[in-house]
């Protein structure tokens, strides 16, 4: 770790001219992934800007939407009753994410900005194309058992950690900016990038973006939701594969049906192709097996993580069954 | 029957651990907490490349850097003494010539230190040792055991021929046999403090450090060794160590380093390693690949068993464990041959891990007659016992105490052994799939030299003091609780002191020795000091002396906080204050040194691990439901502590059996989990409850108390049973460690 000035400010605009006029200025929130990476020396920002202070926190509904601030903890966000009430299964992948600890650290802002953690990303000793282009993809040939099996390219196999953003995909977010050239909305499945020839950029933020907040459209999904995350131990590890499922039943069968994984690609994943074919349908588990069918086509494994093929849709169908078994 | 098996109803209350308050609370204090004024702190920069050597180093930037007070390299570090000589500055730990640090510019393995960089404040180093740069001449490196089998020769020395009784084939021709291969990656000790140290040289010839260690004799013995001093110019302190597992046994080259580093800047030095440095720089349990042939007539008495290892070690030394011996004395077997081997690799040398060589030669033979017994259709524990062992095969020894078939009966009583089905799969829940396994620990009950001093005050307050110090069993509750009960007195009014090279000699924390060692140390001092106590009780003028009794003796008197009485006749009694005054002393002080000798028997502690378990097919996962550990460890002399040490045992097991792995990238010879992120250990959700029984029954020759080592025996046979269990739920029987959820898989 080296040497770094350090600013606190408190309205999004002196965040985000700190930001535009000082090219080796960083923003931090919550700090539970940005320390690591400096402590590694994988990125060296030589001033920290910190925006904890921004009056960014509040949860709230309005007539048409739901908006959660960026600065709110995910901790506060997986308690919010209302969250817990309009929005169950966002409060069910956050709290399935990192540790309690962490959550109280990190924010809704700093979750949809962690970088992956590809281990070869890490290390400053490896290649990785991500950290430093053109250095080549360690994982490609490498270990590779977290790694993508959607979306992924030559240049970078590497998968996104988040469990929230899962759910926030799944369930139409958006996300609002405010940067040098005003504020914009970015639909949520848009806001993060596959890799391509690009792997650097994880999002599509343009430089001096701050996020402000993070909308929920108003949803029918309060019962009928489930998120389940497979890992290496039961707690404070990263997914291998999670599936998110929100679903609104009418008469017994599959009125809308919101599908969406984690830990399979650069991205957090929707599953459209196998919302359609479900929605209309009666759950039943064969039903839900061609689904998770639908689903992985064009999943591909490389070597160590080949097991997420068959993990993948064994996960879709388990998730299914237990969203769709309290009627 | 089974009453009398368990822990004595009628022994007083367990104590609590005497230094737990201190620990919850954070007054404990540990090496690198240590205040010391005027000190500076160290950060090693590590080799980028695993084999070659140092083309260039440039630290002029990092000298530059504000705050910087000096940059260490081979280039311009003192050579140290020790290593001039080619001495061997951690013997015995291991054959080779250590890695001698800022020697010269070979690298014999990735994240070796190059650099010591020395700055005023820890930020202003860490920022500088950024800047250190090197150029390496890289050379092929070798980090892969399986590719490198063909390289594996045996160890140095007569204890690693060949061991051979009766026939080495025997098990091929048996009825029934299995010939398998087991796998065991390499795990690291990662206790939560890492590596730390402050250095401090008093004068040019006097040296103190706080630093973390497993015994403050041998960092003294090894820091004199390195730079030719005296031992007794060196004071080594350890009080309390944030667990070690076996990682603090030798003294690295990071302590070396600091050693010089503060002599270089005549400032006391801090130097604390980072995370990734613990998984690279401080030794490991060594990846080993083992081969298991096991035979045994059709009703099941074991033919043959052969058991071969072949491990990985250092370049540049030579570290072996005792993988494979644990199949030469587990069962009665008449025909075993067992061979052991090394492969020299670029990495660290390995160090003792917490049932080192044992936990995982228990892991192939225990699965192994797991898998034999299920050829044969038998219960596990069935078959274990019609091989018992009755007597030493190996040494031809009866064993001094062996209480294994009680362990057997107590663990499936308690885990509901009679609820397992013989035929595997056979015990579906809904979704999952329910199994029962178990695996058996030994290890030596050894002891060795300790010496205590004690001083009796005026008031009863007893001290106790021993240069022995606690990486987290309790030491200082088992010493407290000894002596609580031979003098008769409250726990409170019993102070100890350890952990420091100024105090009375003891063992180093290590091999399950320390109670059978420094505890018998206790209680044989205790006997001294109630000797002295009677012979003054005995003197004229004490109340004791009469005209018909001149002397007293212990065993007539009744000991307690407030002084001594007669057992006869209560009455007569005297205070410790005024059997003191009467004879003209302060207090009552008395040095022992305790020691064990030679006695015709074998000597093991023995463990008996049951676990229960489901695992979920379609996703793989395993959760454990139920462990049950039962030890054989003669008399429990301080519960409470026992039953944690087992615990913990049986938590590092689990993490052995389903989780740890240091995974190497060959191509760079460099490890990628080398993070508490990555590299999982069980988290309180992955631990079911724990149960722990104790048979409780006294060895009659290990030690006074009768006690035998419990440390290792915790671990030792828990992830075989782990194993054993998976088979049983699943049908599928996983040979490789760690047994990850991608290996149970079905479509």
């Amino acid at each position: 770790m080296i040497n770094f000035d350090y600013l606190r400010v408190t309205t999004p605009k002196a965040a985000v001219d700190a930001i535009v006029t000082n090219r080796n200025a960083q923003w931090i929130a919550g700090g539970t992934n940005l320390i690591d990476l400096m402590k590694k020396g994988v990125v060296e920002p030589q001033k920290l800007v910190d925006i904890t202070n921004l009056p960014l926190k509040e949860i709230k509904k309005t007539s048409n939407k739901f908006s959660i601030g960026a600065m709110a903890l995910n901790s506060d966000v997986a308690d919010n009753e209302l969250v817990q009430k309009e929005y169950p299964l966002l409060s069910l992948a956050l709290k399935a994410g990192a540790s309690q600890q962490l959550r109280n650290m990190a924010t809704v802002g700093g979750n949809m900005m962690q970088r992956t953690r590809c281990p070869y990303f890490y290390n400053i000793d490896m290649p990785c194309n991500k950290r430093q282009p053109g250095s080549g993809c360690g994982a490609l040939k490498g270990f590779n058992r977290m790694h993508a099996i959607f979306g992924a390219s030559d240049k970078c196999i590497a998968v996104h950690p988040s469990d929230m953003c899962v759910a926030l995909v799944t369930l139409d977010a958006t996300v609002v900016v405010t940067g040098p050239k005003g504020e914009r909305r970015i639909p949520f499945q848009d806001f993060h990038r596959l890799p391509g020839e690009l792997p650097q950029k994880d999002n599509t933020l343009e430089r001096g973006e701050l996020i402000t907040a993070v909308e929920l459209p108003d949803q029918p999904f309060k019962k009928n939701v489930h998120y389940l995350k497979i890992r290496d131990r039961s707690s404070y590890a990263f997914a291998l594969v999670s599936v998110a499922v929100a679903i609104d039943m009418q008469n017994g069968k599959m009125n809308q049906v919101r599908l969406g994984m984690g830990g399979v690609a650069h991205k957090p994943w929707r599953l459209k192709e196998a919302e359609n074919f479900l929605t209309g349908k009666a759950p039943s588990e064969p039903v839900f097996r061609e689904a998770a069918k639908l689903a992985m086509r064009g999943a591909k494994g490389y070597g160590h993580n080949n097991f997420k093929l068959k993990l993948g849709p064994n996960t879709i169908v388990e998730a299914l069954i237990k969203a769709t078994a309290t009627s | 029957m089974r009453n009398d098996l368990f822990l004595d109803k009628n022994e007083p209350v367990p104590i609590d651990r005497v230094d737990g308050k201190a620990k919850v609370t954070g007054t404990a204090t540990y090496s690198a907490e240590y205040k010391v004024q005027n000190m500076a702190y160290g950060v090693l920069v590590g080799s980028t490349i695993a084999k070659g050597r140092i083309r260039t180093i440039d630290i002029k930037a990092a000298e530059k850097a504000p705050g910087v007070l000096a940059v260490i390299t081979y280039e311009n570090a003192a050579k140290l003494p020790g290593y001039q000589a080619g001495k061997d500055p951690a013997k015995p730990q291991a054959t080779g010539q250590p890695l001698r640090i800022f020697y010269d510019n070979e690298i014999f393995y990735y994240d070796q230190p190059i650099a010591l960089v020395i700055a005023d404040t820890f930020e202003r180093v860490l920022s500088a040792a950024r800047l250190v740069k090197a150029q390496y001449e890289k050379v092929a490196h070798e980090t892969d055991l399986e590719t490198n089998l063909e390289k594996a020769k045996r160890p140095t020395g007569p204890r690693f021929e060949d061991y051979k009784r009766g026939e080495s084939d025997a098990y091929k021709s048996a009825a029934v046999k299995i010939e398998q291969q087991y796998y065991h990656p390499i795990e690291v000790h990662n206790p939560m403090e890492p590596g730390s140290i402050i250095a401090t040289w008093e004068s040019d010839d006097k040296l103190t450090v706080y630093t973390k260690t497993q015994g403050v004799e041998s960092t003294q013995r090894s820091i004199g060794d390195a730079f030719k001093m005296p031992p007794e110019n060196i004071t080594v302190n350890a009080e309390h160590v944030g667990g070690a597992f076996g990682m603090a046994l030798r003294t690295w080259p990071y302590e070396i380093a600091a050693v010089i580093g503060a002599k270089k800047i005549k400032r006391p030095l801090k130097l604390v390693l980072h995370r990734e440095q613990m998984f690279t720089n401080v030794g490991h349990r060594p990846e080993t690949i083992q081969k298991i042939g096991l035979g045994a007539t059709a009703d099941g008495k074991l033919v043959g068993l052969l058991h071969e290892a072949t491990a990985e070690t250092s370049a540049y030394e030579e570290f072996t464990e005792a993988t494979v011996n644990i199949s030469r004395f587990l069962y009665a077997c008449p025909n075993v041959t067992t061979r052991y081997k090394l492969v020299h690799l670029n990495i660290c040398t390995p160090i003792w891990m917490r049932g080192p060589g044992e936990a995982t030669g228990s892991f192939a033979l225990e699965s192994a007659m797991d898998e034999l017994a299920h050829e044969l259709k038998l219960d596990p524990l069935d078959f274990r016992i019609r091989n018992h062992a009755d007597s030493d095969p190996e040494k031809n020894l009866p064993w001094s105490s062996k209480f294994v078939k009680e362990c057997y009966q107590l663990g499936a009583d308690r885990i509901g052994w009679k609820d397992r089905k013989l035929a595997p799969r056979s015990r579906p829940e809904g979704d999952w799939l329910v199994g029962y396994g178990m695996g058996t620990g030994a290890f030596g009950a050894f002891r060795s030299a300790a010496t205590i001093k004690a001083e009796l005050a005026p008031d009863g307050k007893l001290i106790l003091q021993c240069s022995v110090n606690d990486m987290g069993p309790g030491t200082a509750t088992m010493m407290t609780t000894v002596a609580a009960k031979e003098m008769g007195l409250p726990v409170n009014k019993i102070k100890v002191e350890m952990g420091n090279t100024t105090l009375p000699p003891g063992p180093t924390q290590g091999g399950s020795t320390v109670t059978s060692s420094v505890g018998a140390a206790v209680y044989d001092t205790c006997v001294a000091l109630k000797e002295q106590i009677a012979v003054l009780a005995s003197k004229e003028g004490s109340p004791f002396h009469t005209a018909e009794v001149h002397v007293i003796k212990p065993e007539d008197i009744e000991f307690s906080e407030s002084g001594i009485s007669l057992k006869k006749d209560s009455g007569v009694k005297v205070s410790y204050a005024d059997l003191l005054k009467q004879n003209g002393l302060a207090s009552l002080e008395l040095t022992k040194e305790s020691k064990g000798s030679q006695q015709p028997y074998s000597m093991y502690s023995f463990s008996v691990h049951f676990v229960k378990l489901r695992v979920h097919p379609a996703t793989g996962r395993i959760k454990i439901d139920h462990v049950v550990s039962c030890a054989d460890a003669g008399t429990i002399v301080s519960q409470k502590t026992a039953e944690s040490q087992m615990m913990g045992g049986a938590v590092g097991g689990l993490g052995m059996a389903l989780m740890e792995d240091m995974v190497v990238d060959h191509r760079f010879g460099r490890p990628i989990n080398n993070n508490f992120a990555d590299y999982h250990v069980p988290v309180n959700a992955d631990i079911p409850a724990v149960d722990v029984l104790f048979v409780n029954k006294k060895d009659p020759f290990t030690n006074p108390m009768g006690s035998k080592g419990l440390g290792e025996i915790a671990l030792v046979g828990v992830a075989p049973a782990v194993a054993n269990a998976v088979f049983n739920a699943t049908g599928k029987r996983i040979r490789s460690l760690p047994i990850t959820l991608d290996k149970l898989i079905e479509t």
